[in-house]
């Protein structure tokens, strides 16, 4: 690709607000993965007793065996999320950015 | 805080929960004989996986193809082989210890190995494929001045690669005595020189395929073996919990937390470690050039991460159904003289011999040698990528880079990259051997912190922050060094546990807390007072940058510095 060509697509307003669209997607998914970790954190060092709650009455299984396993899960359906969105959205959208510059000329 | 060593050297390397004088180690067994069944299996993977390195041997020609096997792996194998790497020895031996030895604090140190991945996946994975060649270190040297980044990144990587190397080896030698009855240097040399030929002569696509064989073993094993403990329990894990309640000298306490996490700031450092370092490895990283595109690599992340959490899953049943079953087999136990055992101190071998134990329990000894020999093998994948990315860091990043100025001979390139192979694996037996009978946990905490707060902290910064310079970015990465080393040298693990000084003069057990904010702090205070018209070039680099990060279409020429 020419460098007037890179030049045109970095400037335009679509690009930008691609690139701009992209960066918040990944920062607050970023933020989500730290507040729901760091959120379980806080419940184990300030409040144990939450956590050590049965699931039910009369249950050996507790709270935190189960909020454990929904972080795990919330981990890997973050992740997926963030893939499925690149390869739905925003990965046809700065393609399609690309083709409509290499056509401009 | 001893645990909370222990907990690090559960994902990160052997050694930690291997090491002697650690909190859940348990009688060692007098005498081990030589395991037939285990030797057997495990000689059987040394031989499928030099036939792999003998095919890849063929399709190893050029440095490209050394690096990264020629950017020919799909998203889902790099996905296995990402998982290959991560789940070592340790995390698997390691935190099925922990949870049959403290319960569901085990989980709490599952998560904290998990949720690196999220970030790696939403802040690397993608400009790491876009921008990079063959490591991290060309993606944070894509508008720097050469010299100095490549100097600093290639010195932080290699430290990181020596000691993780060491780690890995001496838990190595250990475990390996305690499964096969081999004595210790041996195991140190066999390891040793089977690192070499995989990766001298297969390179990356070896690695590569030893790592995902290894992941493949270790996932059907450890589902074999939950799937059945479950089954004893009429896979309800309600049944399980009650059972292990009941059993358990702790009894209903260890469904809660508690018994691990007394001291928040300490486990607030050895999160964000854990956390970034996970984002700092090298070997880790430079998986991520092998696939290609960024398409690929996000799916690479993807697989790996849901395969991860499934492992973390998976020992979290079998370290709960050991408390379960393993009280039914007193001649795991050192018993005291009336015959009576305590679950959780008196297993023979430690906490770290539950898995194998709970293998033995549930499908005899030919289970038991079929997870000894996969465990081998897991501790072979990883000490085989993090040669690779020794070896790659010299001939790349030093050589061809800088000293050669991209001008590099590929031949000669070559040469140096399998030369480096080879002093790796030496220096590695060698520090193996000399460190044995040294308390290495300490090695761990270094290895993670040093990740994640030199190598992360740059990365990250020279990815999404305009205003870094090669200023900033020498000043900010050398302050997370020296900070990482000084405060893990003045901790408890190292100044109580291998000095054996009284009073550690730090608190903190893992130095992330302080290093990784004093890391991003030097790289903005020096960016921003760097006034240089250089400076004032590479932020305006920064616009070409992202569009090559965001679009993949960086001319492969032009990385080639």
């Amino acid at each position: 690709m020419q460098q007037s060509q890179i030049d045109a697509i970095k400037a335009s307003p679509a690009y930008r607000r691609l690139v701009a669209s992209r960066r918040r997607f990944s920062f607050a998914l970023t933020a989500l993965m730290i507040l729901t970790y760091y959120g379980f954190i806080l419940f184990v060092a300030l409040s144990p007793q939450t956590l050590s709650r049965p699931l039910y009455a009369g249950a050996a299984t507790s709270t935190g065996v189960l909020v454990g396993v929904a972080i795990i899960l919330v981990a890997v359906g973050l992740t997926g999320w963030y893939v499925r969105r690149a390869n739905q959205t925003l990965d046809p959208l700065m393609s399609t950015l690309l083709k409509q510059a290499r056509q401009g000329d | 805080m001893k645990s909370l060593r222990i907990l690090c050297g559960a994902t990160l390397a052997s050694a930690a929960t291997f090491a002697r004088a650690n909190g859940i180690s348990g009688p060692v067994p007098d005498h081990v004989e030589l395991n037939p069944v285990a030797i057997g299996m495990f000689v059987l993977f040394v031989l499928v996986t030099l036939a792999i390195t003998r095919w890849a041997s063929r399709r190893t020609r050029t440095t490209r193809d050394f690096y990264s096997a020629g950017g020919g792996i799909t998203g889902f194998q790099n996905g296995l082989a990402i998982a290959g790497d991560y789940m070592s020895a340790a995390s698997f031996l390691g935190l099925s210890g922990m949870v049959f030895v403290f319960g569901f604090d085990g989980l709490i140190y599952s998560i904290g190995f998990l949720v690196g991945w999220p970030f790696v996946m939403f802040l690397l994975a993608e400009p790491l494929r876009n921008l990079g060649k063959f490591t991290f270190v060309d993606v944070v040297a894509y508008r720097f001045a050469q010299a100095p980044i490549r100097l600093l990144t290639a010195s932080t990587s290699l430290v990181v690669v020596i000691f993780y190397l060491v780690v890995q080896m001496v838990g190595a030698g250990k475990l390996i005595q305690l499964l096969f009855g081999l004595d210790y240097w041996m195991a140190e040399v066999v390891v040793g020189a089977l690192m070499v030929v995989y990766v001298f002569f297969g390179g990356m696509t070896a690695t590569t395929w030893v790592q995902i064989i290894k992941a493949v073993l270790l996932l059907c094993g450890a589902t074999f073996m939950a799937v059945s403990a479950l089954a004893q329990f009429g896979f309800s894990p309600e049944a399980m919990f009650r059972h292990a309640v009941d059993v358990h000298p702790d009894h209903l306490s260890i469904m809660a937390p508690g018994k691990l996490l007394k001291d928040p700031l300490n486990a607030f450092s050895l999160g964000i470690a854990l956390m970034f370092g996970t984002a700092g490895f090298p070997h880790i990283l430079m998986r991520f050039f092998t696939v290609p595109s960024a398409k690929e690599a996000r799916k690479s992340v993807f697989v790996a991460t849901g395969f991860i959490g499934y492992f973390y899953l998976l020992t979290f049943i079998i370290g709960f159904s050991a408390i379960a079953l393993l009280g039914q087999h007193p001649e795991f136990f050192k018993a005291g003289a009336d015959g009576s055992f305590n679950l959780t101190h008196d297993l023979i071998g430690g906490s770290n011999m539950v898995a194998v134990k709970l293998a033995q329990a549930i499908g005899g000894n030919m289970f038991y040698g079929f997870i000894a020999a996969v465990t081998f093998a897991t501790i072979l994948a990883v000490v085989a990528g993090l040669t690779l990315s020794g070896a790659t860091t010299v001939s790349h990043d030093l050589y061809a880079c800088w000293l050669a100025n991209g001008r590099a001979d590929d031949r000669k390139e070559m040469r140096i990259s399998r030369i480096s192979t080879v002093i790796l694996s030496l220096v590695a037996i060698g520090l193996g051997i000399l460190f044995e009978n040294i308390n290495v946990a300490f090695l761990v905490g270094l290895v993670a912190a040093v990740a994640a707060s030199a190598n992360f902290p740059v990365l990250v910064s020279s990815i999404f922050w305009r205003g870094m310079t090669t200023r900033g970015a020498v000043m900010g990465g050398a302050l997370g060094l020296v900070s990482s080393v000084l405060l893990t040298l003045f901790s408890k693990s190292v100044w109580v546990d291998v000095l054996h000084q009284a009073h550690a003069p730090v608190f903190l057990d893992n130095p992330a807390l302080v290093s990784v904010p004093l890391a991003f702090f030097g790289i903005w205070a020096f960016s921003m007072l760097d006034r240089s018209a250089r400076g004032r070039k590479e932020q305006e680099a920064f616009a070409m940058q992202e569009f090559y990060g965001h679009t993949g279409l960086l001319p492969t020429e032009a990385v080639n510095h």
